[in-house]
């Protein structure tokens, strides 16, 4: 077990592995958690400095009931196991979920014409608890709606979690469990071969016997590198803003759009952390690094949540973002076996990989299987307990006895966010430490919140600093 | 633990230490002031440049050496300075929730004065569309990197644009200039005067559409006022004034807040909406010098021995807001006790007509013998208000301009 970002990777018969996850998103950290059970040698392999970088850090953070799928697919059977999957695993692990339910809201009356068939879809994908609300009952359910909800279709079941702690803690029990991660580690040529394929990176080559191909955006071209062109991604964007959380006692549910014609509408939903979000934009892109903003994709926002959630638009914003969905123009997840190179391909996990991850990862476990891998017997994995970020559940600055045994946990140092140089230090020693500040926010919420560093920016740095890489080429401070 | 004292102070900058000050030398009894930062002192701690009076000498003062006056001012006349402790929230009336490295309290007051401060708006709560780029700062963080690391290339980059106009932007080039940046130019939305920031491009009537850069900031996308765009290359660009109190613990509360500030409402003696609860400083509205903060500090005092010799709350008052060019007024509230308005523009006004109305009837309509610019604020004596019925509706003051 280690964890490398920096210089040659392992050569020699320790560079051989049975498995190499590519990609250390939250599906590619599932799998590489869920193969971690079994006396395989396995390496997990990020082209960034960090897990959950791409796609995995920029979502609306719901965890789905799967509702709303197309019924009979491989997406809606996974989607429905990795809801009932994940909420066991948060619940042992730590991971913040909060099961608010979603009230899908008609603004008009063909959306609301629209609820009675989206309560029998959801009928056939196994959901039996759905009910439709008068506007009466909407209006009682959630007093701050804007004017002209003409009633909902409830959805209990459907939650919002912590994404960054979930990649988190499946890539640390891995880790934990014997798996090698390699960070900074951009595979740039497959030689396939047998019995290993070479795997050309940046930091030197890698040899295994099976290869999982969870590169996400990236994961039509990494299958061209082994020669396969099955399906290509087309990112589609979606930009979000973070509200204050002021605004939070201004929603209970997640307030999700009704489907229609005119396109998918935006969502409202409180977060684990306590602030509301507001999004997505779904604009179909070519630039696969095009996380960015724009003035357009923000005011429109701002105009249809205002229409829905009026008093949000008073409230702060603390942060704006995008991220990119893994469009395919197919409405299933494009999830293959290829027996003959030992390699599956995971692609196409659009907006639901992070409710579906870990069954993604038992499915992918089976496919390797049928790609002839023997995983052998199964064993424990290693034990995990996350760091809560939840602002449901008890944080360190409120807990005497934390503080009384280490008193850096009552040493608030990012006030917005009521971040302790506790928490900070323990992330910053944590079994895979962040590469850079964005991963100390997302392990801890430091420099997350109202101000965004203005009060704490120098002193999270600071700490940062004591740890990192800069620290040991300067020398003692 | 729980703990009772006097009078509670809330944030150790120059508003809240003033306030301690007057009041452990008026016999108030235990005077406690808690400071979440880890030094008491406030903003001035990181502005290392004079503009901050004088000692007794008649030498001017830096920020740090006015913060340690302000702090020893306050222990010398009896006050405890806390620092590094955090008040969290209310556990009930007058009652707060702290977290310290010693531990948890509940500490009871019979007063509580919230000197909480401000901050410059990052940003996100600007919406500058864009990516997420390393190098991008307030004044505030920029001041207080510097403060604890010197002038370091990674966090300050090579060459830097600054957004805003204020009096706090001057600041911001001031301190890159010191630390070996290149200032590119200041972007101003207002028009800015050519020659505010000395040999440094001012671009004034412009604003920031976007920013450029993965990893490392890379530039920044402008827009003037006739519509031309431009990038301006950079690798650092610092968001400055732009106030938003910190107003987490008024808002917990409940206190109302005034509009135009977003700073809780108070009437002229510094009464928020609760009795026992004061606000000072630039918790009211932000962006003040801080010898205005410690001022209202000092003039909170009397209201808060009221308060302590069981004087009664007086309630209400009639609100106040600003309209048309204003951007806001405060006090909030107009009580039995006569106080100046203290009145921020949106934009320049020459020698404006200002009016004050109430229940639409005009009281007074007066031209100002000087302008009124977006970054300075401007005192209204007593008698402008001299007129309002306090059993009336809202005053209104507003601009014939």
């Amino acid at each position: 077990m280690s964890v490398t970002r920096t210089g040659a990777l392992p050569v020699g018969a320790d560079a051989a592995y049975d498995v190499v996850v590519v990609g250390a998103g939250v599906v590619g950290s599932a799998i590489a958690r869920t193969l971690a059970r079994h006396p395989l040698r396995i390496a997990l392999v990020e082209a960034s400095n960090d897990v959950g970088d791409g796609t995995s850090k920029a979502n609306t953070a719901i965890l789905h009931t799967g509702f709303d799928a197309a019924p009979g697919t491989l997406e809606a059977r996974l989607v429905r196991e990795g809801h009932r999957l994940l909420s066991a695993y948060a619940r042992e692990t730590g991971i913040p979920v909060e099961p608010l339910g979603a009230l899908l809201v008609a603004w008009d009356e063909g959306q609301r014409a629209a609820l009675p068939r989206l309560a029998e879809k959801a009928e056939r994908n196994g959901h039996r608890t759905t009910r439709l609300l008068t506007a009466a009952e909407l209006r009682a359910r959630e007093p701050h709606l804007g004017p002209g909800g003409l009633g909902a279709l409830e959805v209990p079941g459907e939650a919002v979690i912590c994404p960054w702690t979930t990649t988190l803690a499946y890539a640390t029990q891995a880790v934990r469990s014997g798996v090698d991660l390699h960070l900074n580690c951009s595979v740039e040529q497959v030689r396939p071969g047998d019995p290993y394929h070479r795997l050309v990176t940046r930091r030197g080559v890698l040899r295994t016997r099976h290869l999982v191909n969870a590169c996400g955006l990236h994961a039509d071209a990494f299958d061209a590198l082994v020669g396969r062109e099955d399906f290509v991604v087309t990112p589609r964007r979606g930009q979000l803003l973070v509200f204050d959380k002021f605004a939070r006692d201004l929603v209970r549910h997640i307030l999700l759009p009704v489907p229609g014609p005119l396109g998918k509408g935006v969502l409202i939903t409180p977060t684990v952390y306590g602030n509301v979000m507001l999004g997505p934009t779904a604009e179909d892109l070519d630039d696969k690094t095009a996380t960015g903003t724009t003035a357009e994709g923000l005011a429109g926002l701002r105009e249809q949540g205002g229409r829905i959630l009026p008093a949000l638009l008073d409230e702060e914003v603390t942060a704006v973002y995008a991220g990119l969905r893994a469009a395919t123009g197919q409405e299933d997840y494009r999830i293959a076996a290829h027996p003959g190179l030992r390699y599956v391909t995971v692609g196409g996990i659009r907006s639901t990989g992070l409710t579906a991850s870990l069954a993604v990862a038992e499915h992918v476990r089976g496919l390797l299987a049928d790609c002839g891998l023997d995983p052998g017997p199964e064993r424990p994995l290693a034990r995990l307990r996350m760091p809560n970020l939840g602002e449901a559940f008890s944080r360190p600055y409120r807990d005497a006895r934390l503080i009384a045994g280490n008193p850096e946990f009552g040493a608030i140092v990012c006030h917005c966010e009521r971040v302790t140089e506790g928490e900070i230090r323990a992330a910053l020693t944590s079994t895979i430490p962040p590469g850079g500040l964005d991963g100390l926010r997302r392990r801890t919420r430091a420099r997350g919140g109202r101000c965004q560093g203005h009060h704490c920016g120098a002193e999270v740095r600071a700490l940062f600093e004591e740890y990192g890489p800069e620290k040991k080429g300067r020398g003692a401070r | 633990m729980n703990r009772t004292v006097d009078v509670l102070v809330v944030g150790a900058g120059p508003a809240g230490l003033a306030a301690a000050a007057r009041l452990a030398a008026s016999g108030a009894g235990r005077v406690e002031v808690l400071e979440r930062e880890r030094a008491a002192g406030g903003v001035p701690r990181h502005c290392a440049r004079p503009g901050f009076g004088a000692d007794a000498r008649g030498l001017p003062l830096d920020g740090p050496a006015y913060a340690r006056r302000a702090v020893r001012a306050a222990l010398r006349a009896g006050a405890t300075v806390r620092a590094g402790v955090s008040a969290t929230g209310w556990a009930g009336p007058l009652t707060l929730d702290v977290t310290a490295p010693s531990g948890l309290e509940r500490i009871r007051a019979r007063a509580v004065v919230l000197a909480t401060g401000a901050r410059e708006r990052p940003r996100s709560a600007r919406l500058v569309p864009g990516s997420r780029p390393a190098g991008v700062l307030t004044t505030g963080e920029l001041q207080r990197l510097v403060l604890r690391f010197g002038a370091r290339r990674e966090h300050l980059g090579r060459r830097a644009v600054v957004v805003g106009g204020d009096p706090v932007a001057r600041d911001a080039v001031r301190t890159l200039r010191r630390a070996g940046v290149e200032v590119a130019a200041v972007v101003a939305e207002p028009p800015v005067g050519r020659h505010a920031f000395g040999a440094v491009p001012v671009l004034g009537g412009t604003v920031v559409t976007e920013l450029v850069g993965r990893g490392r900031l890379t530039g920044v996308a402008v827009r003037g006022g006739d519509g031309r765009t431009a990038t301006l290359r950079c690798d650092t660009v610092v968001f400055t004034g732009d106030w938003i109190p910190d107003h987490e613990l008024a808002r917990a509360r409940g206190l109302p807040l005034v509009p135009g500030t977003r700073g809780p409402a108070t009437d002229g003696s510094f009464r928020t909406a609760e009795p026992g609860i004061f606000a000072v400083g630039n918790l009211l509205r932000g962006g003040e010098p801080a010898l205005v903060a410690a001022a209202e500090g000092r003039a909170a005092a009397a209201a808060v021995l009221d308060r302590l010799d069981g004087r009664p709350w007086p309630g209400g008052g009639v609100p106040v807001t600003a309209s048309g060019p204003l951007r806001w007024v405060t006090p909030g509230l107009l009580g039995p006790v006569a106080a100046p308005l203290i009145l921020r523009a949106d934009r320049r006004l020459v020698r404006p007509v200002l009016t004050v109305t109430q229940d639409g009837v005009p009281l007074r309509r007066e031209r100002l013998s000087g302008s009124l610019a977006p970054w300075r604020s401007v005192r209204l004596p007593l008698h402008w208000t001299s007129g309002v019925d306090l059993t009336g509706g809202p005053v209104v003051v507003g601009s014939e301009d």
